[in-house]
């Protein structure tokens, strides 16, 4: 196996200029399409892309005008993580060499209806790298919740009302979910930490093998945000420690970032349309949350 | 001809034929009564005889995506399933279909719950006609393994580039033993080169595909496909020709006709059923009854010029259906029917329904059958679908 410590660190001087996901119909801001963006950049030509029914797809591969300058192929919606296996081992059939899939998939397409065929990929340990860009909510059919909304948000399907206060489930734990398959790597980042994720994408090309990130990456159509802001709320999601920075590597899991303080959940949260409506009550059970989760990640993570 | 026959079941015929067709990946859940094909090609993977891999996948779901993935990079690929997991597989079915991937999958028939069901019946595959693959229906386990090899040779024709199910009727084929001839690998090889597309994602010539369409191209797909199936009735016969020439083993196309020359009633079936059909038309036949028998073998592409032209040499044509479109009749009565109200001539028709989750169909009950269609002739009976050996009145 690679020595992961001797992959040469990617930053903004040394990464290829080339683009390989342009031209797209995403809405501006859209934080998935630079999680698409930076990691295809990092993985390169010999890569095959696949991702299932949902924006990226619904905005790069409308016929004839084709956004990906590199292989890609949109999977059946449960079947993003079975289709990219499949690519996988026929490439290793074929005899083909030096060669990455990678699936580019939503919290929806990952955490729900895609997550059988996902723990299947990983049981198989196929190689693939897969990304789940979360925006937290089925965003491309507009903005219904997901397993992985956080609590509190107002999504067309979890209105919030005189009786409820938009979604009242929290999120799944996905990482250690997927950690919990025994994968060779998996790591949690944020399109607002891009040099961060860059080394995480780098890290899982080098792995031959099942690896998994799950980035955090903000949607200014669902979130009722300025396009311009996108990249720093999701660096404001990771600062007030309601999304954390991790890698799950040789059975051992690392927290990455471990702030000393938190910046504001309440600052975070205001910044957005979909937690407006919130009361200070429905604020508190999202920091007690955070909190239980962080204490759980200091103790047996560090 | 060298012969090399061994005594083994339908299932592992088809495996057999799978690995003589040298696919670089199987992606395949077990579910009764396909399990034993899957576990024959797991064993041949462990072995090396089988020189693909072997993909454990999750779910049926996962088994059509596994197939349409690898071959999206140009591998030739294979799956198995049945009734439930057929079931499951349809929403990829339509996709493999509209991606233009060949793949090939054997379906063991089976009936469909509720009720719960493991036997036979068809169900399953005759369900999802519409849904872009080629269907073809086998009578024993030789014509399983033939027609396994046969498939690639269709499905991977550049003129077809269409996915293509081998469907052979669970337990009576499935899992009956037969005397069976496994032809030599090298002559294989020579019937069926390797796999070569223009419709796969390489790095000499990157591709997007799977893409959506605007209703502006939509339609246009939709043509090409159909064309293609059709394209593909000209290629069955021409691989039939050359496996027969090659292998000494002939398939008859699009259908059989079974002492039809001068047939006044003739019974219309798929799949295993024929066989009894056959004994049953010699009986009659040494009894001075002119009965036949018309095997379809393909449902999609269908054989409808075959029909039409059995139809003008006949009195009544009698359809057996494993299957039932509740509310209206027998599948392939439908798509029978549709052939023959196309052609200028009274001809007395009647649906047989039966044999459903694995009842027998029996010698007796396919002689009366045959009387029936003589007696419909003689007293001009109004046509009529009809569920035989019913336990209940058919007014309960």
């Amino acid at each position: 196996m690679t020595n992961l410590i001797d992959i040469p660190k990617v930053n903004a001087k040394n990464m290829t200029e080339k683009e390989f996901f342009y031209g797209h119909k995403a809405c501006a801001g859209c934080g998935g399409s630079i999680a698409v963006r930076l990691a295809l950049k990092v993985l390169g030509e010999r890569t095959y892309t696949a991702l299932p029914a949902g924006c990226m797809s619904a905005v790069g591969f409308i016929y004839p005008q084709m956004a990906f300058n590199t292989n890609a192929i949109i999977t059946t919606f449960p079947g993003s993580a079975s289709m990219a296996s499949g690519i996988a081992v026929g490439a290793k059939a074929l005899g083909q060499k030096d060669v990455k899939t990678v699936v580019f998939a939503g919290d929806g397409g990952t955490a729900d209806i895609g997550f059988q065929a996902l723990s299947g990929m990983i049981d198989r340990n196929d190689d693939v790298l897969y990304i789940c860009y979360d925006n937290e909510a089925y965003m491309n059919t507009g903005i219904q919740k997901s397993g992985l909304t956080p609590y509190g948000t107002k999504t067309t399907t979890t209105p919030a009302g005189e009786n409820l206060p938009g979604t009242i489930t929290h999120k799944k734990n996905l990482f250690e979910i997927i950690a919990a398959h025994d994968i060779a790597y998996a790591a949690t980042a944020s399109i607002g930490y891009p040099q961060d994720f860059l080394n995480k994408v780098n890290k899982a090309k080098h792995i031959k093998g099942a690896t998994f990130i799950h980035v955090y990456a903000s949607c200014p159509t669902g979130w009722g945000t300025p396009t311009e802001t996108s990249v720093e709320i999701a660096k404001d999601a990771v600062d007030c420690g309601l999304i954390f920075l991790a890698e799950f590597e040789d059975g051992e899991y690392k927290l990455n970032r471990n702030p000393k303080q938190f910046a504001p959940v309440k600052d975070y949260l205001k910044k957005q349309g979909r937690f407006k409506h919130m009361q200070d009550t429905d604020i508190e059970v999202v920091i007690a949350n955070r909190d239980r989760k962080w204490s759980r990640m200091r103790k047996h993570w560090l | 001809m060298k012969s090399n026959k061994i005594f083994i079941s339908g299932d592992e015929a088809v495996a057999q034929g799978v690995r003589l067709s040298r696919p670089h990946v199987v992606a395949a859940y077990p579910i009764t009564p396909q399990t034993i094909t899957v576990e024959r090609l797991a064993e041949m993977a462990e072995s090396g005889e089988m020189e693909g891999e072997y993909m454990h996948v999750e779910s049926e779901h996962s088994a059509i995506s596994a197939t349409m993935g690898a071959s999206s990079v140009g591998a030739r690929t294979f799956t198995a399933s049945s009734s439930q997991g057929l079931l499951y597989m349809a929403e990829g079915l339509h996709y493999c279909s509209g991606g233009r991937w060949p793949v090939v999958m054997m379906n063991a028939n089976r009936s469909v719950a509720l009720p719960w069901s493991i036997y036979g019946d068809q169900r399953d595959s005759l369900s999802l006609l519409d849904c872009g693959w080629i269907q073809v229906y086998v009578e024993d386990a030789q014509e399983a393994l033939d027609m396994i090899i046969q498939a690639y040779k269709i499905a991977e024709h550049k003129d077809v580039l269409t996915p293509m199910m081998v469907n052979l009727d669970g337990f009576i084929l499935t899992h009956t033993y037969e005397l069976v001839d496994i032809p030599e690998q090298k002559m294989v090889d020579e019937f069926l080169p390797p796999f070569q597309t223009p419709n796969k994602m390489s790095f000499e010539e990157p591709k997007n595909l799977g893409f959506s369409s605007k209703p502006d191209d939509n339609t246009e797909f939709k043509y090409q496909q159909n064309e293609a199936m059709f394209k593909a009735i000209d290629v069955i016969r021409d691989v039939d020709q050359e496996f027969a020439e090659k292998f000494g083993r002939k398939y008859h196309d699009m259908v059989e006709e079974y002492r039809c020359e001068d047939a006044e009633v003739v019974l219309v079936a798929l799949g295993s059923v024929c066989g009894t059909i056959r004994v049953v038309v010699d009986k009659m036949r040494a009894e001075g009854k002119k009965v036949g028998l018309l095997k379809i073998r393909y449902m999609r592409p269908f054989p409808e010029t075959e029909v039409k032209d059995l139809a003008k040499r006949v009195n009544a044509i009698g359809v057996i259906d494993k299957d039932i479109s509740f509310g209206y009749e027998g599948t392939v009565y439908t798509n029978v029917n549709s052939a023959i109200s196309k052609i200028d001539k009274y001809v007395y028709k009647s649906n047989f329904v039966g044999g459903l989750g694995g009842r027998d169909i029996t010698k007796d009950e396919i002689e009366e059958m045959f009387n029936k269609l003589f007696s419909g002739v003689e007293n001009k009976s109004e046509e009529k679908v009809e569920f035989f050996s019913l336990n209940v009145e058919s007014n309960d």
